[in-house]
């Protein structure tokens, strides 16, 4: 089970989370000018990498705050713990 | 020309000791070129191997297998075996599986040990049972056996099943796919290989594919742990590394790999004749042939590639199978396990070519696979031989994404494998 540090909680069990999934995905803002596949990329494809992902986390039963997380896909190892609108380490 | 199996032969080797039978596959050293090279050396890629042989008299072909034959989850799944989808796309494509499976062991010469001792989808609730008739009376339509149990026929059905009003899920109704049931899974992946091996194509174990060569959007090979391989055709079924290959290739997927848990209790006499889930507390499980209870969940909510998961969601399963069978609750766990499953938005796969002209994917089963195998090998070996979809999976296209045509089977029948 992964030990989070929430930022403004502390450490607590993954249980107490839910995962968001990727982070640092910007929404589109010329939403009338493009194209299906741009569409598509922004709302399906994902990077999935093997190794560094950088990903969001919501303290669900806690704080109830989203914030982000640098994780490794292979190891579980949890390199960094940040806020959102902070810049990926 | 391989000797076949049989009792004949059964008895034969039994005379001597057992001691001559002989390799069911070769290990050969990879040609410099094939016309079709397949990444990914389980239950899909093999199948694919073999019916591109069989259907379609393509035998210079190559299975590349990083680990070995069905180490990834041909051998880690819980082995059910379905077809009662909801939408037809789905429908049709794991129906055609399910008809593969039933002939699969003559086939193939090898007993696969498909057994088709039903599979029963419980209602809990009002919505529930709704969806239940809504699914059932789809799957008639699409001419795949189904029916709905009442509480009493679930109960006499499957008599260790907690169907007291108060239980702690109650349970008021189920569909019953009597055809549906369970297999071998490593019989799966070592008959389709022996037989695929038989036809001539070369399967390459401990060989890891590290980068896909292209030029002028086409492919020319892949770039392997054991050199450089040359294809006309390059098809992927590398289920949760299929991003690590879209990745090589330069292509973007809509696939997310996820840990998938399985776990098998200690070995026990015969219980339980069926195959039982619950899509509303998320478990399945059946008992294997060894007796052991096979248990499964859903996914682990993060992205992993480490085949382990957490323990909550093991607890959380457990938690709602001794629940739903009070008469396991002192059976002990004997081994868990985790794959990587590659989950698509829809829950459905891609079986599909690609930008790239000569490279084709064949990934996103999600937890969903196993069931799919015979099927699944038979549309990709089409796509690959005619380069063009086949009727049936000519839905499951990548470029489904943009278009907006998705199957979404997440909690109409793809919830719970």
């Amino acid at each position: 089970m992964l030990l989070i540090d929430c930022p403004y909680c502390g450490p607590r069990a993954e249980l107490e989370f839910s995962c968001g999934g990727e982070a640092h995905i910007a929404r589109p803002l010329n939403t009338e000018a493009i194209s299906d596949a741009e569409w598509a990329d922004y709302l399906f494809m994902r990077k999935n990498p093997k190794g560094t992902q950088y990903e969001r986390w919501n303290h669900a039963r806690g704080c109830r705050r989203w914030f982000n997380v640098a994780r490794d896909t292979v190891t579980h190892k949890i390199y960094k713990v940040y806020k959102m609108g902070e810049p990926k380490p | 020309m391989k000797a076949r199996y049989s009792i004949f032969s059964l008895a034969r080797n039994a005379r001597n000791y057992h001691e001559n039978w002989t390799e069911a596959w070769r290990s050969p050293q990879p040609k410099a070129e094939y016309d079709v090279v397949i990444v990914g050396g389980g239950g899909h890629g093999l199948a694919t191997a073999y019916y591109l042989a069989k259907e379609h008299g393509i035998t210079n072909v190559a299975v590349i297998e990083k680990g070995w034959l069905g180490g990834g989850n041909t051998g880690r799944n819980t082995t059910v075996v379905r077809s009662n989808y909801l939408w037809d796309e789905s429908a049709h494509l794991y129906e055609h599986s399910m008809k593969l499976w039933e002939g699969l062991s003559q086939d193939l010469n090898f007993n696969v040990m498909f057994s088709q001792r039903g599979l029963l989808s419980l209602g809990h609730n009002q919505h529930e049972m709704r969806e239940i008739h809504r699914r059932v009376n789809s799957n008639r339509l699409n001419g795949i056996d189904s029916e709905i149990l009442g509480a009493e026929q679930v109960k006499e059905f499957c008599p260790i099943l907690d169907t007291r009003p108060n239980a702690r899920h109650p349970v008021l109704g189920a569909s019953l796919q009597r055809r549906g049931g369970v297999a071998r899974h490593d019989a799966v992946a070592w008959g389709y290989a022996r037989a695929a091996d038989d036809r001539g194509i070369d399967i390459i174990q401990n060989c890891e594919v590290t980068g896909v060569r292209i030029e002028q959007g086409r492919v020319l090979g892949v770039e392997t742990t054991k050199g450089f391989i040359g294809a006309k055709k390059v098809g992927c079924v590398a289920a949760g590394h299929s991003s690590v290959l879209a990745t090589m290739a330069g292509l973007r997927f809509p696939i997310e790999s996820h840990p998938l848990q399985a776990l098998v209790s200690e070995p026990i006499k015969p219980v339980l004749h069926t195959v039982i889930m619950s899509s509303a507390v998320h478990v399945y499980v059946s008992q294997s042939d060894k007796g052991e209870l096979v248990m499964g969940a859903g996914i682990d909510s993060y992205n992993s590639y480490a085949q382990t998961g957490s323990p909550p969601v093991v607890e959380n399963l457990l938690n709602a199978l001794v629940e739903l069978f009070p008469i396991f609750s002192r059976l002990r766990v004997l081994r868990t396990w985790g794959g990587i499953v590659d989950v698509c938005p829809d829950a459905s796969p891609i079986v599909s070519k690609t930008p790239i002209q000569g490279l084709y994917f064949n990934c996103g089963w999600g937890t969903g696979g196993f069931k799919a195998t015979p099927g699944s090998g038979w549309v990709f070996a089409y796509t690959l031989a005619q380069d063009r979809p086949h009727k049936l999976n000519e839905s499951f296209a990548l470029d489904r994404f943009i278009n907006g045509y998705l199957i979404d089977e997440h909690g109409a029948a793809g919830v719970a494998h």
